[in-house]
């Protein structure tokens, strides 16, 4: 376990319990998803979708009872930032749920807590207690007349694919975690069959900020396509490892230099599902419009065997595909196969150029985010590291 | 009445249940379309339908695998992506109901490289030989494979088994080494049957379908239906095939075997013939079994039309005990028996209402246990030497012959059950060209039956059988005074339950046959019969659950269930595919051959009547007949045992 090693106090410390709800709640919910929306804050659970759209079509579904999901399932290899949320801010996290319930009209929130988390478990349920004493959850909230809102905590049982919003779902049902087809989206069609919001848990406690420091703040940071700050964990190969915050659009080598990793031979942004950045590209910026990511950075210094790497990350996909559709269920293991084979020197060319190709159709036809992602990191390595890759080949064996 | 009833009830997960997307309705939707641009071309459509559909209207094909015409939207083998303008990644066309003006291209190099890799991983993973499997020519993986040229192994071809078989069932042998995932089995087991004894298990590459706890299918609450089968696209699921045994048989000179074959498979065996479906074969499968070397050929519908004089009495003597004599508990509905797959959905799911099924064989089982009695004595044949083969639409009927109970005659009453699909195997084999034969007829002494044995065939048709009988014999009136035709139409056609009510105006005379039960009618005169009629056993799940809540069919005196879609006709012995369509096309079949058959009406069979006289003498639930023609059955429950 990495501990948290801030470089600098994160915003949230900065931010007065209870000011965000409160400037939530004095507004009509219309002006409310407008600021929300205006901040132009984009998931921060990685997929990177407008919060404002989305709590508007959930506002906008017709339907007696919604959910407002907070998704702590956070199972991104080399991510920790929404445990270290969960334990320093839990209240602006649950503050920023309770702003959700109000601006899409939901009674009921729910955090899907990971099941590794479980040691946190205590700790939040205090906070939710307090909470409720002090009269910003049940009903009334902070004496707003009629407006009723409670969260409960459900435990997730070590699925990485339960993150993927659907297949969480899925499984607060009591079914196998797998994903849906959509659409039907779940603002329209989730928990239930009702209408509910799936957001991150940082997502949530960067609404709470928003409404405490006005969208314009958060809009005037980062490029504009991506605004706002964002949560990192890194880890790896660097001399700081732990919790940063950085404004979006930082490129590779600033935070390289932050975190004391600026002699790295290459960075993995956006975990196991994300992109392996080389040296050579170090100048890109850290954006939903470039390189984007969830917030997991892990560092590869000069001596690390990037087939490793691969094989690590497939090996993982391999576990931690549902199993659902052919291209991840079937797909994974014919790359892990071929990194095996590289390993032994016995991939020919023409069979590493059949498995990219099969990546790219995985990217494009697996079912959900997971295969479409899995083969991200072999295609990168397999692009920028092709002969460190193929200088192992010691005849044409496949 | 029923309407709310046929909504569904699905337990299954939404994942499997998915969007339920609304009917493809032409009319009356003006305002809720969409324009699509399909390859260039354009189709209006209503709202929600898929793009899979959507470009079926404009006549283009887009491969499907998980896709099944039955079953809800699945979305997962991949095989039916399509590129559409604006996203990033394909779509599966089966599963993507559109809500708004598209521009789809079905065929682009990278729909095609993705089909045709996703078809290369499912054969890597595929152990099995197409001329060493039973769906040879009849597979949609195979198809597939074809279609896109598959000529090489791209990533390899497993070289041994994964799995073991699983053929612990009478019914369903499971081989999941040709397996390719696509959980349209899982579908039909939860969704279209309500039982839910598969499901896919573990993750990843590990992946698999499996039982509760991986036991041998003998040992879950499977109901033998065969629906799985039917749903299967490869050969991973098929029926347990005595074809060898009966060929050994015939072979056999010292053996006598006899043939019986039902009406449902009669009306679909053409189409292993390539024939449409909803072209009867009845006559000239005669002289092809003949020419296979059986002996002799009967009519299942013989035993169905004594099953309507068992049955029907038996409900007659419970009307009168709840009517007349009031002694007792008297269990009301009855329900009918003659379907395997229902009979044991009901031992697992509602072991309860045990009592309320009719004590009745089904016709197959009465057939066998006269045969090796009353037929065995009219023609000087020992019993052991005869070997009795059941054609059947149906898998269950394969473990309705092997319960341990159904050897009253002293023997086993059915040796074998035959599905349609294996006979049509056998025929193959003999080299007989099935839909050229001349017609012959079938065999004495049971003779051809009447048009009521035949639609047994359909769902409604026992209902309908019992009906016709019911009235002429207690009202004293001819059907064809109630109905035009003697066709009782509110009881026929897809409806997944339905419902009939019938006031008995006056009643006649008790007829002869009858007068050892039945002093006088009296005891029905101005009552209000009520019946219901369901197939598949999700909608026997939707009215057992409306009986225990004491819903409205709770008032109903007499309920026919039959467990498969569409009743014997979509049983899982049947050719494949199935599909809606496909099942009224034979529904069809079988109400045409019923109005062609002079006598329509059971109890105006001269051969049961004979058997009355010379075999049965004390008539309908005698003594004989309780010893030779009904049963009892087995309380099962959910629970498995360790
Ligand atoms: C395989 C997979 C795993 C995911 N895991 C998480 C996760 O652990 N936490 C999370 O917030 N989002 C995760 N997501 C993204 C969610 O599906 C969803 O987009 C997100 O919760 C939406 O919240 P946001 O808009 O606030 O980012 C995952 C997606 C995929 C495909
Ligand atoms: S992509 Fe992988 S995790 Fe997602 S549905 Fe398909 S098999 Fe499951
Ligand atoms: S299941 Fe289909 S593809 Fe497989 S061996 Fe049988 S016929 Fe061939
Ligand atoms: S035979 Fe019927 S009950 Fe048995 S597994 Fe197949 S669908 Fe389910
Ligand atoms: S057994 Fe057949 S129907 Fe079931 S998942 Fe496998 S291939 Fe599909
Ligand atoms: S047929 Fe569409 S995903 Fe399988």
């Amino acid at each position: 376990m990495i501990t948290p090693n801030h470089k600098a106090p994160l915003t949230f410390a900065t931010i007065e319990p209870d000011a965000g709800l409160k400037a939530a709640l004095a507004k009509p919910r219309v002006d409310l998803i407008a600021e929300i929306t205006a901040s132009q804050l984009k998931g921060r659970g990685g997929a990177g979708f407008p919060t404002g759209v989305k709590w508007n079509l959930a506002a906008a579904a017709q339907a007696d009872t919604k959910y407002v999901i907070c998704n702590a399932d956070e199972g991104e290899p080399g991510t920790f930032k929404d445990r270290v949320l969960l334990s320093d801010h839990a209240d602006l996290v649950f503050e920023g749920m309770t702003i959700g319930g109000y601006a899409i009209g939901s009674k009921i929130g729910i955090l899907y807590l990971r099941g590794e988390y479980t040691y946190l478990r205590a700790h939040l349920d205090a906070v939710l207690a307090a909470r409720r004493a002090k009269g910003l959850l049940g009903k009334n909230v902070a004496g707003k007349q009629g407006f009723e809102f409670d969260i409960q905590i459900r435990m997730g049982s070590g699925a990485y694919v339960c993150g993927e919003e659907t297949a969480l779902i899925e499984s607060l049902e009591g079914h196998r975690g797998e994903p849906r087809n959509r659409p039907p989206f779940p603002v329209d069609t989730g928990l239930n069959k009702l209408p509910s919001v799936v957001n991150n848990v940082e997502t949530f406690a960067w609404v709470t900020s928003i409404l405490v420091k006005g969208s314009a703040w958060f809009k005037a940071i980062g490029t504009q396509r991506s605004t706002g700050l964002k949560i990192f964990s890194v880890s790896g190969d660097c001399k700081q490892p732990g919790i940063y915050e950085f404004p979006m659009g930082i490129t590779v080598a600033k935070m390289l230099e932050a975190v004391g990793g600026s002699d790295a031979k290459a960075v993995q942004i956006g975990g196991a599902s994300g992109h392996c950045v080389p040296a050579s590209e170090f100048g890109r910026v850290i954006a939903f419009e470039d390189v984007s990511t969830g917030g997991s950075v892990i560092v590869f210094g000069a001596h690390r065997d990037m087939l490793h790497v691969a094989k690590n990350f497939l090996e993982f996909f391999v576990e931690e595909s549902c199993g659902q559709c052919t291209p991840c269920r079937d797909g994974n293991p014919k790359l892990l196969g071929g990194v095996e084979l590289l390993e032994q020197g016995r991939c020919s060319m023409r069979y590493l150029n059949e498995l990219s190709s099969l990546g790219e159709t995985m990217q494009i036809a697996s079912k959900c985010g997971l295969g479409q992602s899995a083969p991200n990191a072999f295609l990168s390595i397999v692009k920028h590291f092709k002969d460190e890759l193929m200088g192992r080949t010691q005849g044409e064996a496949h | 009445m029923a309407d709310n009833l046929n909504d569904s009830t699905s337990r299954a997960p939404v994942s499997q249940t998915g969007h339920v997307i609304p009917p493809v309705d032409d009319e009356g939707m003006i305002g809720a379309r969409v324009t699509l641009t399909i390859d260039g071309q354009e189709v209006k459509v209503p709202l929600g339908t898929t793009i899979h559909d959507a470009a079926k209207r404009a006549g283009i094909h887009i491969p499907t695998l998980c896709a099944h015409p039955d079953l809800c939207m699945a979305g997962l083998c991949r095989v039916c992506v399509v590129e559409v303008e604006g996203m990033r990644t394909l779509q599966a066309s089966c599963a993507y109901p559109v809500s708004q003006p598209m521009k789809i291209h079905t065929h682009t190099r990278k729909v095609r490289q993705a089909r045709r890799h996703i078809i290369d991983l499912m054969l890597s993973h595929h152990y099995g030989e197409c001329y060493a499997c039973g769906r040879n020519n009849n597979c949609e993986l195979q198809t597939l494979a074809k279609e896109y040229g598959v000529d090489f192994f791209r990533f390899g071809h497993p070289d041994k088994p994964m799995y073991a078989k699983d053929e612990s069932s009478h019914s369903v042998i499971r081989d999941m080494n040709k397996c390719v995932l696509c959980r349209r089995c899982v579908r039909t087991c939860i969704d279209l049957q309500e039982v839910g004894c598969l499901e896919a298990v573990d993750r990843g590459d590990k992946t698999k379908i499996a039982t509760f706890m991986d036991k041998p299918l003998a040992d879950v609450v499977c109901i033998n239906c065969g629906q799985c089968i039917n749903r299967c696209p490869t050969g991973a699921l098929r029926a347990n095939d005595p074809t060898d045994e009966i060929w050994a048989a015939i072979d056999d000179p010292k053996k006598h075997v006899v043939i019986q074959t039902a009406p449902a498979p009669r009306a679909a065996i053409g189409e292993c013939f390539g024939l449409e479906p909803g072209h009867p074969l009845t006559f000239e499968l005669n002289t092809a079994m003949k020419l296979c070397g059986f002996d002799k050929v009967f009519d299942t519908n013989f035993t169905a039309d004594l099953t309507i004089f068992e049955e029907g009495a038996e409900l007659l003597l419970r009307l009168q005990d709840a009517l007349k004599t009031k002694k007792g508990p008297v269990f009301l509905p009855q329900f009918t028996s003659c379907s395997p797959g229902w009979v044991k959905y009901l031992e697992h799911f509602y072991p309860e209402y045990i009592p309320n099924l009719s004590s009745a064989k089904s016709p197959q089982q009465m057939f066998g246990a006269v045969i090796k009695t009353y037929y065995a004595q009219l023609n000087n044949l020992d019993p052991k030497d005869i070997v009795t083969v059941a054609l059947m639409p149906c898998s269950a009927k394969k473990f309705e012959c092997n319960r341990p109970e159904m050897t009253d005659s002293g023997f086993k009453d059915v040796d074998y059950g035959l599905t349609t699909r294996e006979l049509a195997k056998m025929i193959q084999e003999a080299g007989i060209d099935l839909p050229k034969m001349a017609k012959s007829d079938f065999d004495s002494p049971f003779g051809s039956a009447t048009g009521s044995g035949v639609i047994f065939g359909t769902t409604g048709g026992v209902m309908e059988a019992a009906l016709r009988t019911v009235i002429e014999l207690v009202v004293g009136i001819k059907v064809e005074n109630l109905f035009d035709h003697a066709d009782i139409i509110p009881l026929r056609g897809m409806d997944g339950i339905k419902y009939v009510e019938l006031t008995i105006p006056s009643v006649g005379e008790v007829p002869a046959i009858l007068k050892p039960l039945f002093e006088s009618w009296d005891f029905l005169k101005g009552v209000t019969v009520k019946v219901a009629v369901a197939h598949g056993t999700a909608n026997a799940h939707k009215v057992m659950e409306d009986l225990k809540n004491g819903g409205p069919l709770s008032q109903c005196h007499f309920i026919e269930f039959m467990g498969c879609p569409g009743g014997c006709i979509g049983g899982g012995g049947q050719p494949i595919p199935t599909s809606q369509e496909i099942r009224e096309a034979r529904a069809k079949a079988i109400y045409a051959e019923d109005s062609a058959y002079p006598i329509r009406k059971s109890h105006e069979n001269p051969a049961v009547l004979e058997l009355y006289t010379k075999f049965l003498t004390e008539g309908p639930c005698g003594h004989k007949s309780h010893k030779l023609l009904h049963t009892h059955y087995t309380p099962r429950g959910k629970y498995i045992a360790e």
